[in-house]
């Protein structure tokens, strides 16, 4: 069992509801619901779901942008809500991200020097500057960008080459952890691979933990050793990538991995469920019964009733669903 | 078609010629000193002898006195450009003193929101529900009440690029607000934040240059409108006194002799002005259609 870079412990995150008047009670929307999730250093960790299903949100937690109302979020051991500022300071440079668009994710009036170099600039103060230029050259060299691209803009760059940027400044603080919100997302297909062997090779050079959102589940495959697939704001299915998505145990991962296109598969049977189209919002209470049970082919009385428990499937598996 | 391509490059012809006669006017402005035949601040300069000749292409000119002189004999070429200067550092202070003022708590506002958003937007719509003259003229006048005549003298600008300011930094905070809040949804605050950067650098660094281009605009056409309230200001008599015009003031006294034929004491100055906010207005508009189409409905 090697060490555990990051753990949640019943995160809760709500969010306040605009109010319809002043003198109304606030009402609030949960989106995430007790979340817990839990990554072995040097492994990667994916985390799947459909829009709104609450995977940024939690990504934020774990960057420590948004305070959760409830739980832990472990980094290397710490408890990084639970620290002060300066504990966070030091604690940030253990973690860093990388975001889905790498156009909007680089300030557009400092050139690559700057932008690399700012969480040194921020989080290790004293650098000297023939320290912070080597430790420049050193991570260009490890995206694979010429030394030249320090002094232009981000303009200058294409979008893989913009998301080889972003991933430069990740890496400067050497940190153990990355979280990457749908980093390949924005990229074309042919980059997307790119830019998915560069994460893996650093990962296996450098011994890099990633925290990988995605709703692709072609890239998430690729690259995590498991998955954790949210539904409106619960974690309904957890284990190795590959099993999860071989043989998925939770009607709403079975319907997941469904809803991708399968290229060359001939005249493929349509898929077309018998529920009525319908589509589970978030609630702002945590009533009882399973979430999915509105549109779940496989409901019972029993799932209306009662709150599913996570089943194990197997040691490292376990799926929230009644029938798993 | 390529000086085609040239010309849809170029400003048009109205901007560049705003820009010429507003370059010169901040040459005059810059150089009065030494440009005026006289100093209206001396006494000693100008006698009771010359007063209200008229300007030179009228008959009973004198070549010494190019647009004439007024009522007290001064040579009105002087008095327009040392009130020129005037209007125009009242106008340029009153901007910069708004805009800083709005830009740093429009940033605030939109960059922490929640409470500190809803109390600095509240009071700036408590701000702007006083009409600008209004409060311009409470203060000048609580001034006036509180200082002595030389002391008014000295603080008169101040008031009034004071007065003028507490009203004009509303719509900066306004629209820094906003644009604060379109730029913290996007990544590049986001990653700055993970990072590990205190807020104020966030601001100072990464929000703000990227905001710059809608304050500089908003600050262009703000300044024909300064100009034009010190104007109105001292038009009123809260403004500058007579001893030391500004271009409001100058109209003001030719007000005066309007009805008795010694027209150019009043409309000589009052030209300078309506060129001087024209070509300021020229240009901003210019300005906001280029850089920020967005802004083109205000």
């Amino acid at each position: 069992m090697s060490e555990v870079i990051l753990k949640t412990t019943d995160l809760v995150r709500e969010y306040d509801l605009p109010r319809p008047s002043i003198f109304s009670k606030q009402s609030r929307l949960r989106v995430l619901h007790s979340v817990s999730i839990e990554l072995q250093a040097g492994r990667s960790l994916g985390i799947v779901g459909e829009s709104g299903s609450g995977k940024s949100t939690l990504a934020r937690a774990v960057m420590g942008l948004e305070r959760p109302q409830s739980g832990e979020v472990n980094i290397a051991g710490k408890d990084i809500y639970a620290l002060d500022r300066a504990g966070l300071r030091e604690a940030r440079k253990g973690f860093q991200a990388i975001f889905q668009d790498p156009y909007g994710s680089l300030d557009p009036r400092h050139t690559v020097r700057t932008i690399i170099s700012e969480p040194i600039v921020s989080l290790e103060r004293g650098t000297s500057t023939a320290e912070r230029n080597k430790r420049i050259a050193e991570v260009l060299e490890a995206v694979g960008l010429p030394l030249a691209s320090a002094d232009k803009f981000p303009h200058e760059f294409s979008g893989g080459q913009r998301q080889r940027i972003a991933i430069a400044r990740a890496l400067i603080t050497r940190p153990a952890l990355i979280v990457a919100d749908e980093p390949v997302s924005a990229l074309d297909v042919s980059i997307q691979a790119q830019v998915l062997n560069l994460m893996m090779d650093l990962q296996e050079k450098l011994g890099l933990s990633y925290l990988f959102i995605s709703h692709d589940l072609g890239v998430v495959r690729a690259i995590t050793d498991r998955v954790a697939v949210m539904h409106l704001g619960r974690i309904v299915e957890e284990g190795p990538t590959a099993e999860v998505f071989d043989n998925p145990r939770h009607p709403y991962t079975q319907a997941l991995v469904a809803a991708v296109p399968k290229p060359f598969s001939g005249r493929r049977k349509r898929i077309r469920s018998d529920a009525p189209p319908q589509t589970p919002v978030h609630t702002a209470t945590t009533a009882a019964g399973c979430a999915y049970a509105a549109v779940c082919p496989m409901r019972q009385e029993i799932c209306r009733t009662r709150t599913p428990e996570a089943k194990p499937v197997s040691p490292a598996w376990s799926a929230r669903c009644h029938f798993a | 078609m390529a000086t085609q391509s040239l010309m849809r490059r170029l400003p048009p012809v109205s901007v560049v010629i705003a820009s010429l006669v507003l370059a010169i006017m901040l040459i005059l402005v810059i150089f009065a000193p030494l440009i005026a035949p006289m100093d209206p601040r001396d006494v000693a300069s100008y006698s009771l002898m010359d007063m209200e000749i008229p300007p030179v292409f009228m008959e009973g000119g004198d070549s010494r006195f190019l647009l004439g002189t007024d009522n007290q004999g001064r040579d009105l070429v002087s008095v327009i450009l040392f009130g020129l200067r005037i209007s125009v550092v009242i106008g340029l202070g009153a901007v910069v003193f708004a805009a800083m003022l709005g830009v740093v708590l429009g940033l605030i506002a939109g960059f922490f929101g929640g409470m500190v958003d809803g109390i600095v937007m509240r009071v700036a719509d408590i701000f702007v529900s006083f009409p600008t003259i209004l409060v311009a003229l409470l203060i000048s006048g609580i001034a006036r009440a509180q200082l002595s005549a030389d002391a008014m003298l000295a603080w008169a600008p101040l008031v009034l690029i004071f007065s003028i300011a507490i009203n004009e930094w509303v719509q900066y905070a306004r629209t820094v607000r906003a644009s604060t809040m379109v730029e913290i949804a996007r990544d590049y605050v986001r990653a700055a934040k993970v990072i590990g950067l205190p807020s104020p650098r966030i601001m100072a660094r990464h929000i703000l240059p990227n905001i710059m281009s809608s304050v500089m605009v908003i600050a262009t056409i703000n300044l024909a409108g300064a100009i034009l309230t010190e104007a109105t200001l001292s038009f009123l008599g809260a403004g500058m006194p007579p001893t030391y015009p500004s271009l409001g003031t100058l109209i003001r006294i030719g007000n005066q002799f309007l009805f008795s034929g010694l027209w150019w004491i009043a409309v000589m100055p009052a030209t300078v002005l309506v060129i001087l906010v024209l070509a300021v207005n020229v240009i901003g508009d210019y300005l906001r259609d280029h850089f920020n189409p967005k802004l083109m409905a205000t």
